[in-house]
């Protein structure tokens, strides 16, 4: 008996519907086809008008679902893809983000986007979308990268009463396996070390998690102890934990999937130079996504990434600084 | 209306006057007998009201008390945005009541959604919901897709777009390129009428009989009305772009005064009553803007910069 990444958020979303008569899901396909990737299969058998399917309208999905907020309702919206949420966008940033702000009313709502990419999946299918949101105030972004975050984590971000972009990682759907969902760690907001290290950190989050800690197997067999931190949120950004754990190593890799120009990697590497610079013993590194659309064919979309053996690479540079 | 048309009178002689109002200052004159129509037909605290730039008549026949306009164009902290927006961004959403963004369109799924969540909890009953745009926000994507997601989802909202001729200074020839805007309704799959929008009693009736479908479960209606804007985009506009032939032309009727003539006409009220009733409406605003005036404009330092409501998950500040 196991559970897969996806089946966790499949079943967070039973959970939360279960839980609470405000919850409803609306999104493309999610009804009787149960999405997309399956993450709402058989939902709306469970809970009849409950699962909705959405006309393909980004921008009046999210405008819906913060209408349905402020009257009282908790809607979890069901992007297909992360990179469609850029229909969406305005919506998100300029009226989710600044209600409580303008109003006083909180806008309780949960944007789940299948994030990242997938060989063969090319620029449009592929996209993280974690930083451009992280920019805007007044979101919440949560990037799990376990099962037990994705399940637990996603029934937190519904009962928070405020906007959350859910990013969930579609490379994760059907690799990343439990035996079962352990009991709830950790809140929003609080980042987990991995795996515990005192050489070098790696700071990361989602599916960069897992091939961090492959890359401090590697370095494992060379001596070397590698510390991963997970970031689990990327807003807030727990920059406690990212400064506890380089006071351990004295040196940092940030590490991400997606594109390099500012971003999550960026902003872990702003807070440690202003905050910690006194704790680094080498300059810091970054490691993303190349700056170019994601490509299609997987030769190239294994380069485009971050992977196993550039990660091992970029941390063997760092020791050596 | 009138409350309307004095109290924006008053606004723009305190954005020309300076200093007192920050930013701008965006007036209905002239869409105030097709704003007030729709907003006399709601019900505050039963039906949604998403209004737009040119709806302070229809946003005081709702039911906004105008001390909310004041206070929001003066920034006072004491007003429903606290100085965190201003002007015609404002509204009180709990009590249906939405604040619109500037991004033409974007309400319309907005107050759909209310609606949508009330069927959802049972509690829909015979409220419904309305939300205003004019000639260049019907370009918007965000307005396809909020008409054609409530049309799928046969919600009972007002669609409210007062073709008032210009987009800021874009003519309408510009913006769409059917014959009229209400041809549009039928692609929708909803019900659409014109009306003279210069003319109160047929904005009246119009909206009547809208809202009374709407209640019926005759899903989403569309209300074209043809007027032109009396007024620049703002008070910084002078509206020189607008032709003489057409501040000549029909559309161009000041519906204040028709709605004036009217009463008179009828017998309802002497030149003396509206004089009288003109008097009051002035004292009234004078006296709001004068008690504003006196009340504290937003502390910096009291602020608390926290644009979550949970306090919990707001970072730090991380500055150098």
């Amino acid at each position: 008996m196991s559970i897969t990444y996806l089946e966790a958020i499949r079943e967070a979303q039973y959970e939360a519907l279960r839980e609470d008569p405000s919850v409803f899901l609306y999104g493309q396909d999610i009804a009787t086809f149960g999405g997309a990737f399956k993450a709402t299969k058989n939902l709306s058998k469970e809970f009849p008008n409950r699962v909705f399917d959405a006309p393909i309208s980004e921008d009046a999905m999210v405008g819906m679902a913060i209408g349905a907020a402020v009257e009282g309702a908790r809607p979890i919206i069901e992007m297909q893809f992360a990179d469609f949420s850029s229909i969406g966008f305005n919506q998100i940033v300029n009226q989710a983000a600044t209600l409580f702000w303008r109003t006083n009313v909180p806008c309780p709502i949960t944007i789940r986007l299948p994030s990242g990419g997938t060989a063969g999946s090319g620029p449009f299918h592929s996209q993280s979308m974690e930083a451009i949101y992280a920019h805007y105030p007044g979101l919440v972004i949560v990037t799990p990268a376990t099962v037990e975050d994705a399940y637990w984590m996603l029934l937190d971000s519904v009962k928070l009463n405020d906007p959350v972009i859910f990013c969930e990682h579609k490379f994760l759907y059907y690799h990343l396996k439990a035996d079962q969902i352990g009991d709830r760690e950790l809140p929003i907001g609080k980042a987990r070390i991995a795996r515990p290290g005192r050489h070098a950190t790696i700071v990361t989050y989602s599916a960069m998690v897992h091939e961090a800690l492959r890359a401090a197997e590697e370095l494992q067999l060379d001596g070397y102890q590698i510390e991963v931190v997970d970031l689990r949120s990327v807003k807030p950004m727990d920059t406690d934990t990212i400064l506890a754990s380089v006071a351990r190593t004295g040196r940092l890799l940030a590490l991400g999937e997606a594109f390099p120009w500012g971003g999550v990697t960026a902003e872990i590497i702003a807070r440690v130079t202003t905050d910690g610079f006194h704790l680094l013993d080498a300059p810091p590194m970054r490691l993303n996504s190349k700056d170019t659309p994601i490509p299609y064919h997987p030769n190239l979309w294994k380069s485009h990434r971050p992977t196993t053996s550039t990660i091992a690479a970029a941390l063997r540079r760092l020791l050596r600084n | 209306m009138l409350l309307s048309r004095v109290l924006e009178e008053k606004l723009g002689s305190l954005y020309r006057a300076g200093g007192r109002i920050v930013g701008g200052v965006y007036l209905g004159k002239g869409q105030e007998a097709f704003s007030a129509a729709l907003g006399v037909q709601l019900r505050k605290g039963k039906d949604i009201y998403g209004p737009l730039i040119r709806d302070q008549a229809g946003r005081i026949a709702f039911g906004e008390p105008i001390i909310d306009t004041v206070r929001t164009y003066l920034g006072a902290v004491t007003g429903p945005m606290r100085g965190r927006d201003g002007n015609i961004h404002r509204g009180r959403p709990k009590e249906g009541h939405m604040a619109m963004i500037s991004h033409l369109g974007s309400l319309l799924s907005v107050v759909a959604g209310g609606l949508f969540a009330r069927r959802l909890a049972g509690t829909l009953a015979d409220s419904i919901g309305a939300t205003s745009i004019g000639d260049g926000g019907t370009s918007t994507g965000a307005f396809h897709e909020g008409l054609n997601m409530a049309a799928v989802e046969k919600l009972p909202i007002i669609v409210s777009i007062a073709n008032n001729q210009y987009a800021y200074s874009t003519p309408n020839t510009r913006q769409y390129a059917c014959e009229n805007l209400v041809d549009r309704a039928a692609g929708y799959g909803i019900e659409g009428v014109t009306v003279d929008a210069t003319d109160l009693a047929s904005c009246l009736k119009a909206f009547r009989a809208a809202t009374a479908r709407a209640r019926a479960g005759g899903g989403p209606q569309m209300i074209v009305g043809t007027l032109l804007r009396l007024a620049g985009h703002g008070e910084h506009d002078d509206a020189s772009y607008i032709p003489d032939t057409k501040r000549q032309g029909p559309s161009a009727r000041d519906c204040l005064q028709v709605a004036e003539d009217f009463a008179r006409d009828r017998g309802w009220m002497s030149s003396a009553d509206l004089r009288e009733l003109n008097e009051e409406v002035r004292r009234n605003v004078d006296q709001t803007v004068s008690k504003v005036s006196k009340e504290p404009a937003p502390d910096p330092f009291k602020e608390n910069w926290q644009a979550l409501s949970c306090a919990e998950l707001v970072e730090g500040q991380h500055e150098a």
